[in-house]
């Protein structure tokens, strides 16, 4: 397993450090750095600019705020933003209170993420595996994440019996990690 | 890693955020005495983060950064401590070669040692200080923030309390206050205006001269209507406020029409 370029990750923690001092320059920072990241995940799911927007600004503003929700200890800052980027529009989507406190959200990630290339690396691959799964579970994985839908709600859209749906999500997550971990 | 098999698919489906109820239930009890499906948890979550790289393309507009560092300006935070770590210098005073000047040298140390503890105890209480100070006034101005913007929200449901079986009676309210020449009046049960017509505010001065225009307004359905902060002139003392009916077109300066509400003093 690559390890993560310490000086990559010593920079977001060190901007987060100091935009918990209160600079403004080190928000901007780390704005310049994932707002894109940000930016994508919510339009996916929302298929809206300006709602797209939105959660931007929620996500960033709530970094501004509470600064020591991203635990540097455990994951990295990327995988962290998406995650609770992803949480957060999905919220939007169904149009209910967020349900989880951001520093609740920790995310494990084995993989080097800490560069816009290793990031590109990544997403050639997870895009790879992707296409590479059969039909049914890419779109059980895909429906459940970028749309919000629960394993009921897609054992009711697509007929198949909730076990099958609940299987499908589970190993199609595994096949991403195998595939990654290659 | 041992996950509990039970729980394997449940996992994937938390960390999805589609799992409620009791299975819900179940799971979180479960993770709060078990490490090893707690950190399962947290590697699909991991498994997911790379999901939404495959999302990765589009770019947010430049307006979107302006508004992120607009709002962040408007809430500004006090510098926290500095970190404890700091680098340990090298001893110095041992250079000195006679004992005597040695003894001399440590007591006027201690001595500066001393001065700064008490400045640097002094420094951090008057920091603690402050910071609770600026905690206070932050708190304060997020709660009249939060009533400022309720009193102006369109939205916020609007309900006049009047005596039972009474018909509600066109109201108004005007709070006023002469130094910053800040004016909030609030009207309630106001007649729909007539075709061509519009409602004026009027502050009349307590030394009798001529009324002063205090704003222009329109009710809305339910005959609510807000002015806030009009222009006035400087130091002003009220004596009373006036709403009159009046031409929608032509001067607004001094009072045409017809007096809709007059106000009673305090």
């Amino acid at each position: 397993m690559p390890s993560a370029d310490p000086n990559a990750i010593t920079s977001d923690v060190a901007l987060v450090a100091a935009s918990r001092s209160g600079d403004r320059g080190a928000m901007a920072a780390l704005y310049d750095r994932y707002s894109s990241i940000v930016y994508s995940v919510a339009l996916r799911v929302l298929h809206d600019t300006g709602a797209a927007e939105d959660v931007l600004q929620d996500i960033f503003m709530q970094l501004w705020r509470n600064p020591g929700a991203f635990d540097a200890s455990r994951g990295n800052m990327v995988a962290w933003l998406a995650v609770i980027t992803r949480n957060r529009a999905i919220d939007a989507l169904r149009r209910r209170r967020p349900e989880n406190d951001i520093e609740d959200v920790v995310v494990s990630v084995e993989h080097d993420l800490a560069s816009e290339a290793d990031r590109s690396r990544t997403m050639v691959k997870v895009r790879g595996a992707l296409q590479a799964m059969p039909a049914p579970q890419r779109s059980a994985l895909e429906m459940a994440y970028f749309e919000g839908l629960t394993h009921s709600e897609i054992a009711g859209k697509t007929g198949e019996p909730l076990g099958t749906i609940k299987t499908r999500i589970r190993t199609g997550l595994l096949t991403l990690r195998k595939v990654l971990a290659t | 890693m041992s996950v509990h098999e039970q729980f394997a698919e449940d996992l994937a489906l938390h960390a999805l955020g589609s799992l409620d109820g009791s299975e819900r239930d179940a799971l979180q009890k479960h993770l709060e005495e078990c490490a090893s499906c707690r950190s399962e948890l947290e590697l699909l979550r991991g498994d997911l983060s790379l999901l939404a790289l495959t999302a990765a393309g589009p770019k947010p507009p430049a307006r979107a950064r302006e508004r992120l560092m607009s709002a962040i300006a408007r809430e500004p935070r006090l510098p926290m401590a500095a970190s404890a770590s700091e680098p340990k210098q090298r001893s110095w005073w041992a250079s000195f070669g006679w004992p005597g000047l040695r003894w001399a040298s440590a007591v006027a140390v201690v001595l500066v040692g001393i001065g700064l503890l008490w400045q640097n105890s002094t420094l951090l209480r008057n920091l603690a200080s402050e910071r609770a100070r600026f905690t206070d006034q932050e708190s304060k101005l997020r709660q009249a923030n939060e009533v400022v913007a309720t009193l102006l929200d369109p939205d916020a449901t609007r309900i006049e309390l009047v005596a039972a079986g009474n018909k509600p009676q066109p109201r108004g309210k005007a709070i006023y206050q002469r130094r910053t020449r800040n004016l909030i009046f609030f009207a309630s049960n106001l007649p729909p205006l007539p075709a061509e017509k519009i409602y004026e505010l009027w502050l009349f001065p307590a030394n009798g001269g001529p009324p002063i225009p205090a704003g222009l307004f329109k009710p809305d359905a339910r005959g609510s209507a807000t002015v806030v902060n009009p222009p006035l002139p400087q130091g002003v003392e009220a004596k009373n406020f006036v709403v009159t009916l009046e031409p929608d077109s032509g001067s607004h300066e001094s009072p045409r029409g017809t007096p809709v509400i007059v106000g009673v003093g305090e």
